[in-house]
């Protein structure tokens, strides 16, 4: 059995655990513990302090890993672990807390400096009345116009899917350029 | 009980703080990340201060401030090379060329700015030793401490939000693709125009910082201020090799195998 792997990674509370949920073929192996910080807890009540693993078979020879990185930084040893070996990975940002944006661009960084591999940003919470626009982001977030920006729900397996297949066609994109 | 121990454990903050309100004499010293600093107190009044190999001495100090011409400067290093600072600030007073106020001015600024650089050392050890003062030959100055520490606890916030924001100098810069932006017409100040000549994919941050003799805040604070105007953009290192994953990626090193497993993995994830 042969097995890839990609990395969802991004800030804390972005949505890293619901795309990963959304996709996998098994319940998502989650590490979440409550939350004992007080300004953290009113964002939500627990929170993803090891990894999120979820599964993908592709064939009978094939399978798909998507590993969920904590997004707090007091758990960042556990980033360059979960990127080794990694295809590609999906940077989540939540559309409507723009407090993260700073956040999201270092770990952006961050996981760039680990593995040269392709990536996509995701524009998460787009459904929400006060997300910000996608073309906001990008200055936000100081994304050159080549950085694939893409709105995303991450509740939606379509939104999801879309997210994946954009980051699959970026990897082919660069072996065929490779090439050349 | 000995004071030593580290900047992890005990900020520079908290080390002036100390030194200020028991009114210590001596001399403490720090080993940062890339060199030694001494810095000398009396009565937990800023003295003197030193950084690596700097030269510390007063002919050097006033030619940096442009007090003192480079011919100057040469023919006292030629003419008097073991003259004592306190000898040398007598005969420049003496002459008419500075007053004693210009002296102790710029030695002040001098030994002000090494403190103030001390304030981004997060890493290395301390230790103070109460036996060591100022070298005799040296003048020494009398400052209080409680602006350097507001200043330099300011410094510290700045510092912290400038290396969020640009973790790492081993970086490239390059000029954003803009082409309505005209560089002529971008009001920059002399110190930022010194940065812009510099910047091509070629050069990291660290090496235009060594170039233009500005120190790792004063670099990273030009940067910030062109990344904000969005004239350029953090780029990794032209010619640099990029690091290899030490884990395989795809389970075959064969291209057209992977190209076939990534159509695969998108055939699987179209048809979810």
């Amino acid at each position: 059995m042969q097995t890839v792997k990609m990395v969802v990674t991004g800030p804390f509370s972005a949505g890293k655990t619901e795309f990963i949920r959304s996709v996998s073929e098994i319940d998502v192996v989650s590490t979440e513990r409550k939350i004992s910080n007080v300004q953290e807890k009113s964002v939500k009540e627990a929170t993803t302090v090891a990894m999120d693993f979820g599964r993908i078979t592709v064939d009978d020879d094939l399978v798909l890993y998507l590993f969920g990185t904590p997004g707090q930084r007091r758990f960042d040893f556990m980033w360059e672990i979960l990127s080794e070996g990694m295809l590609g990975f999906v940077v989540m940002v939540d559309s409507t807390r723009p407090e993260t944006f700073r956040e999201a661009r270092s770990i952006l960084e961050t996981f760039r400096a680990y593995a040269p591999t392709p990536y996509v940003v995701a524009a998460n919470k787009q459904d929400v009345n006060d997300a910000w626009e996608v073309d906001d982001m990008r200055h936000a977030l100081r994304l050159d116009s080549k950085v694939k920006l893409v709105p995303c729900i991450a509740t939606d397996r379509d939104s999801v899917k879309t997210i994946l297949l954009e980051l699959l066609y970026s990897i082919l994109n660069e072996m065929e350029n490779g090439e050349k | 009980m000995a004071l030593r121990g580290n900047l992890r454990d005990f900020t520079i903050t908290q080390l002036l703080n100390l030194i200020n309100l028991a009114c210590k004499t001596g001399t403490l010293v720090v080993d940062g990340p890339n060199e030694t600093a001494k810095v000398a107190f009396r009565e937990g009044k800023l003295a003197y201060a030193q950084i690596g190999n700097e030269d510390g001495g007063l002919a050097s100090i006033l030619h940096r401030a442009k007090r003192l011409s480079t011919g100057q400067y040469k023919s006292i290093r030629q003419g008097a090379p073991h003259i004592s600072d306190k000898e040398l600030g007598l005969l420049l007073i003496n002459a008419g060329y500075l007053s004693q106020e210009d002296i102790l001015t710029n030695l002040q600024q001098h030994f002000t700015d090494i403190v103030q650089r001390l304030f981004t050392w997060v890493e290395g050890f301390f230790h103070f030793d109460n036996d060591i003062l100022p070298p005799n030959d040296r003048i020494s100055v009398h400052l209080d401490l409680e602006n350097l520490i507001i200043e330099g606890a300011r410094q510290l916030r700045e510092w912290e939000q400038l290396q969020d924001e640009i973790p790492s100098l081993d970086m490239a810069l390059k000029f954003t693709d803009r082409p309505g932006t005209n560089m002529r017409n971008v009001a920059l100040s002399v110190e930022e125009w010194r940065v812009v000549s510099y910047i091509n994919p070629r050069n990291t941050m660290r090496q235009i910082s060594s170039a233009t003799k500005m120190n790792d805040l004063e670099i990273r604070r030009i940067v910030y201020g062109l990344l904000q105007a969005g004239l350029v953009e953090v780029i990794r290192q032209e010619g640099t090799t990029l690091p290899t994953p030490s884990v395989r990626v795809f389970p075959s090193d064969n291209k057209q195998e992977q190209k076939s497993l990534v159509n695969r993995l998108i055939n699987r994830i179209r048809s979810l």
